[in-house]
């Protein structure tokens, strides 16, 4: 099971305990989740790229690693940035002729991501989240995970259903907030989000819980009034908590191409972001437009979601992601 | 913003006219910008190497015509091929049956639920009886959803609860359906990923139940390389007959489908464009192709402007620009139509040639915010005629509008440049355009 504790910052003494140093088993089970699945995908490359050793002159052999990552969905940018990192290393230097090059770009990958990699802070009581994203990315299902997890460093929460526009989005979310006993503010179709939100404060105020999730409605970022709805959303709760919301957190697909890019930039703003979810890491899609993002945003990657159960939701770790980027086990 | 091809090429090739022929060297320095610009616009990687070797074909040699620059030719060259690519074989559904049977499937997320209920909409218009199967019982509360949008849709919902295995919902709806009268059936199933065997399978038993005149498979319009994996694997599993690009009021290029396309074989055959019941849509190949490449839809665009403008207002309009009765109340509806269509950037970008001009411009939506905040804070006497807007008056809208003096003096002083225009337009001669950034005025 994944340790909850190594998911948010701003734990108290009582909750925090010290998170156990992911034994092999644990992070190869994760792993090897993730390396099965891009395993079917890129199995070809992979095989190509883990032989490739350090040569200077080998041309095709850059090419292919260029290849793989552009496959990855990384985007030209960062691609010719990671590429340009390891040509550095290898012209100061820095590598060994007949060394492996893939592991040495895993490494490239995860410095880049290394100032990417965050927490969720839950230092504040309450502390109000705020789950932001295009259509059908997974955020009333993270938003449940998410409330699955809290419940397990002990913190209460309240869910409130801010997404009143997608049929059933309220059935959906009340589920989930039974399974994660949290406490439940629906919602009716067509009433106005940012009340829903207010509403969910109020009761944790009053009730005295630790965590406020919001979910609200997929919207696309070219969607104008859509986009102004959500400003709204954030504006009514900063005007009832200052310094809410404390989390603005994107819910990106992994399959999603450089279009995430443009959402990334457009989400922010409407609300800053203060971290990116990826879900969907357990398919064939690798996810590197969240790389992308990193590198050209600066928007750390928080966490990331590896299936459909509630413990799929697991702490971002740039170095565990960027090999399985490449398909390295 | 992506540069478009055009741009790009323009600033490769050149602007030289009538240079002949496309020699080797130019189509070299165009085959790497048009590879770039397919990978930006999410094109698989493999694709793209093949639809690149294609291109070169054809561009070396190929006669510049007169109108064109080498540039253009070769946008033209690569629009026409991703054209042809995609538009091969039928897009039509097929409905011949009884019932016919529609299995539609795809990643979770990526749109099946909404879709179905589209589908039975469109199908309803053409004059047949539709039914939708709600066969995903593994999504909290996707039934329900189904149900609310199947309703909406005015399409009976065959539904039996999460507890039964999906297969025999299937089974079941069908007869439902036959036994009702119904005569095309839709079956939405759960998301599933290809990586799992045990959905998969449960797809294949689906499939074999009910063995459907037509498989479709959703599909993001925003996905990025895994599209191909993902069809691939799908197409292993139960060789879907067509594709649905979902999520195209979004402004992703849409490559993904292009990939599929070409990997698979297997046709587009109607894309979405937005969350209401009715937005479902034939496909056109040139469309796509066109936004592909960042050349601007400027068919979609005046389709939305068409659907948007009150046309009564519109003659309405007309009437006041040639008689100059034109006052701030009226450039406030225009505003108002604009915005309508979406936010200022986006409806630029979508006409060809403004990416580029764009970047610079830095366009603030809040400004068009700012004007109409200023037009309300007048009285109806001002509106119609802004002369009587004096000194006095004008400090009185800043601080009614939250602007500044200086702000409102703007307004003025554009309006003032618009109704001049006006003038000019009504008097036959043709007018500068102020309005528009200098690359666009050729080119409209």
């Amino acid at each position: 099971m994944a340790d909850p504790h190594l998911m948010f910052s701003g734990l108290s003494d009582v909750a925090f305990v010290e998170p156990e140093i992911e034994t092999t088993e644990e992070g190869g089970g994760f792993f090897r989740r993730l390396v099965d699945g891009l395993a079917k995908s890129s199995k070809a490359l992979t095989g190509q790229i883990q032989s490739i050793a350090f040569d200077p002159d080998d041309a095709e052999a850059w090419e292919q690693l260029e290849e793989a990552l552009l496959l990855a969905d990384c985007g030209v940018p960062a691609t010719v940035e990671i590429i340009g990192r390891l040509e550095r290393r290898a012209a100061a230097g820095g590598m060994a002729a007949g060394e492996d090059l893939a592991p040495a770009l895993a490494e490239e990958i995860a410095d880049l991501l290394s100032g990417a990699e965050a927490r969720i802070d839950v230092s504040q009581t309450p502390t109000v989240i705020l789950m932001v994203g295009v259509n059908g990315t997974g955020k009333t299902t993270t938003v449940g995970k998410l409330a699955e997890h809290l419940r397990r460093v002990d913190k209460s929460v309240v869910v409130a259903a801010a997404d009143t526009f997608r049929a059933a989005a309220d059935e959906q979310l009340e589920d989930w907030a039974i399974r994660a006993g949290a406490d439940f503010v629906g919602s009716s179709h067509g009433q106005d989000p940012a009340a829903v939100a207010y509403d969910g404060m109020e009761a944790a105020v009053a009730r005295g819980r630790d965590v406020v999730l919001v979910d609200t409605a997929g919207r696309l970022q070219t969607q104008v009034g859509l986009m102004d709805e959500l400003a709204k959303i954030r504006r009514v709760i900063a005007g009832r908590m200052e310094g809410a919301p404390h989390e603005t957190l994107l819910v990106l697909d992994a399959t999603t191409g450089q279009n995430g890019l443009v959402q990334a930039r457009q989400f922010s703003e409407a609300t800053p972001l203060t971290g990116i979810v990826l879900t969907k890491l357990d398919g064939t899609a690798k996810g590197g437009i969240a790389l992308a993002i990193a590198h050209e945003l600066g928007v750390p990657i928080k966490l990331i979601g590896v299936g459909e159960s509630l413990d799929d939701l697991r702490a971002f770790d740039a170095a565990s992601f960027a090999r399985a980027l490449l398909g390295l086990a | 913003m992506l540069d478009s091809l055009s741009d790009r090429l323009g600033g490769v090739l050149g602007d030289l006219r009538s240079r002949g022929r496309l020699s080797e060297d130019d189509v070299n320095a165009a085959i790497r910008e048009i590879r770039l610009a397919l990978l930006e616009a999410d094109v698989n990687f493999d694709v793209v190497k093949q639809f690149v070797a294609t291109i070169k074909e054809r561009a070396l040699g190929s006669e510049v015509s007169e109108s064109l620059t080498p540039g253009q030719e070769v946008v033209k060259i690569v629009h026409d091929e991703l054209t042809k690519l995609m538009g091969e074989g039928s897009s039509k559904l097929s409905l011949a049956g009884n019932p016919a049977v529609i299995l539609v499937c795809g990643l979770q997320g990526s749109g099946k639920t909404t879709t179905c209920a589209k589908l039975a909409k469109l199908i309803a218009k053409q004059g047949k009886k539709p039914a939708l199967v709600a066969c995903d019982v593994y999504r909290p509360a996707a039934i329900q959803q189904l149900v609310t949008v199947g309703t909406e849709a005015g399409v009976p919902v065959y539904e039996r609860g999460a507890d039964m295995d999906p297969v025999e919902i299937a089974k079941w709806g069908i007869q439902q359906a036959k036994e009702q009268g119904r005569d095309v059936v839709i079956v939405d199933t759960a998301g599933r990923l290809t990586v799992d065997k045990d959905l998969m399978g449960e797809l294949v038993k689906i499939r074999d139940a009910v063995r459907p005149t037509d498989t479709l498979l959703v599909l993001d319009s925003m996905t990025g390389q895994d599209a191909v994996v993902t069809a691939q694997n799908f197409q292993a599993a139960i060789a879907f007959d067509g594709l649905i690009l979902t999520k195209l009021d979004g402004d992703a290029r849409g490559g993904a489908a292009l990939s599929v396309r070409a990997i698979t074989g297997v046709p587009i055959k109607v894309i979405t464009t937005g969350e209401k019941i009715d937005q479902i849509e034939e496909f056109h190949p040139e469309r796509l192709a066109s936004r592909i490449l960042g050349m601007g839809d400027v068919l979609s665009l005046i389709e939305k402007a068409e659907e948007l403008v009150d046309k009564d207002k519109a003659e309405e309009l007309e009437r006041k620009m040639r008689k100059a009765e034109f006052g701030l109340d009226d450039m406030l509806d225009q505003l108002r139509s604009i915005r309508k269509m979406g936010s200022l950037s986006s409806v630029l970008g979508m006409l060809p040639g403004v990416g580029k001009q764009l970047k610079n411009a830095n366009i603030d939506d809040g400004q068009l915010d700012r004007v109409e905040a200023i037009i309300l804070s007048m009285t109806m006497q001002e509106r119609k005629n802004p002369s009587v807007i004096n000194g006095s008056r004008r400090a009185r809208i800043a601080a009614g509008s939250g602007v500044t003096v200086q702000q409102v003096n703007e307004l003025l002083k554009q309006y003032e440049q618009m109704k001049k225009m006006m003038k000019q337009m009504a008097n036959g001669k043709k007018p500068k355009m102020p309005m528009l950034p200098p690359n666009m005025q050729g080119k409209m």
